[in-house]
């Protein structure tokens, strides 16, 4: 029991972690990752909605129908991703500025519905709870480190901190451009570390498209 | 038309198309932008059905804003109202054309769920809504916002066609190099930022 709970936990981290292992969410990942603050508050903004939407579909995973269960999810999460919103708005109208569209965005963040079709709608809330959890943190560590890394390499400065002061630093790493090619070589990095080919995932892989089922039932 | 009129629907598809191309600067649609480019003509295909998707989920998003949401003081449900709303009129509309245009759903159909709902299409609907663009400006838009789509993604299919007859270094093979690709084509496209001064 308490063994399964840590895994549950843990394997969102580093073992399936879900922007360098399962390649999912790749736009959020790209758009807000110029600098390590963005990027940590939009890890945030993630893993809450991904945890609060884990917990009640798995709570209500027995009340929908099979058929309808994805736009039901679909409309937990946008839910949650409303309330985020408001609250940013709120408390944190700058980062909601900086971070723009991609807080509601969060709704068609893949790595949010993977998690409710894979692990929530089939697991207890406890469970789900620490999916969600190591998921989101997985996935903010992730974010984090592609934000360090761009904003040092293009401005000098790691979280708003100025380290290297009077050198002019590439500022291409914080154009979009310089997102693909960072995260291009932390992928190169991370399957020279686990000896295996990063696949590009096809767009199936996301259980958005079951939303259209043909006669069977099947996506 | 006016002259005005007329420098806004220049303003909006160029600076859709080129300037602010959705894929390789807004960063919406990376998906099928990567998945579905190993092929031109799946290019060609998915570009057509992302162009139809995203000017019908701009129409489509638009008119629930104008006379749904904000008639009634629900501006804070557009997240929830818009996917929605886009993915049963997608759903719809797949379903329309599997049994009137059976032709047109082989060569299209098969791309249309998997763009129902991904960030691009959301995406054009949020912020043709942010720009406050009326009905055809969110129209132009989300067509633009189509054409930048098919436009980036051909591209990206001619070179990973070619790329695949090279020999990349081991751990580059797969996804690593199709995104330092997409580093080079988006700094291409960065030169586009200066046509209107």
């Amino acid at each position: 029991m308490k063994n399964r709970s840590l895994q549950e936990f843990s394997k969102g981290i580093l073992k399936e972690n879900p922007t360098f292992i399962l390649v999912l969410g790749m736009c959020p990942t790209l758009a807000v990752s110029t600098t390590a603050e963005n990027s940590f508050m939009m890890g945030l903004a993630a893993t809450s909605v991904l945890v609060l939407s884990n917990v009640i579909i798995s709570i209500i995973r027995k009340l929908i129908p099979d058929k309808v269960r994805i736009p039901a999810y679909i409309t937990v999460i946008a839910g949650f991703v409303t309330i985020v919103q408001l609250l940013m708005k709120a408390f944190l109208p700058e980062l909601n500025e900086a971070l723009g569209i991609y807080i509601p965005l969060i709704v068609v963040n893949c790595i949010i519905l993977a998690r409710a079709e894979a692990f929530a709608g089939k697991n207890n809330p406890w469970y789900s709870l620490l999916d969600g959890l190591g998921m989101g943190l997985g996935f903010t560590l992730a974010l984090t480190l592609i934000g360090i890394i761009r904003e040092f390499l293009g401005s000098g400065s790691v979280f708003g901190l100025e380290i290297i002061k009077n050198i002019p630093m590439p500022t291409l790493f914080v154009t979009p451009a310089g997102a693909f090619l960072v995260l291009g070589m932390l992928m190169a990095l991370i399957s020279a570390l686990t000896h295996k080919k990063t696949e590009i995932k096809d767009c199936s892989e996301c259980p958005m498209q079951c939303m259209s089922k043909d006669e069977k039932g099947k996506c | 038309m006016s002259g005005d009129t007329f420098k806004l629907i220049i303003y909006i598809s160029f600076g859709t198309i080129l300037m602010n191309n959705f894929v390789l600067t807004n960063f919406l649609g990376i998906c099928p932008f990567l998945g579905v480019s190993k092929k031109l003509n799946s290019a060609i295909g998915m570009g057509l059905a992302v162009i139809f998707v995203m000017t019908i989920a701009s129409v489509v998003t638009s008119l629930t804003n104008t006379y749904l949401l904000i008639p009634n003081n629900l501006e804070y449900l557009q997240t929830l109202a818009f996917i929605l709303v886009i993915a049963g009129f997608v759903q719809f509309i797949e379903m329309f054309m599997k049994k009137v245009i059976p032709p047109l759903y082989k060569s299209l159909g098969i791309y249309l769920p998997l763009i129902t709902t991904n960030c691009a299409v959301l995406g054009v609907a949020l912020l043709s809504v942010q720009n406050e663009y009326n009905l055809w400006q969110s129209a132009l838009y989300g067509a633009s916002a189509g054409v930048g789509f098919m436009l980036a993604t051909i591209i990206f299919a001619g070179i990973r066609e070619r790329l695949d007859l090279n020999d990349v270094p081991k751990y580059f093979k797969g996804l690593p190099i199709a995104l330092i690709t997409a580093a080079f084509l988006s700094m291409a496209f960065t030169g586009f930022k200066g046509i209107f001064g």
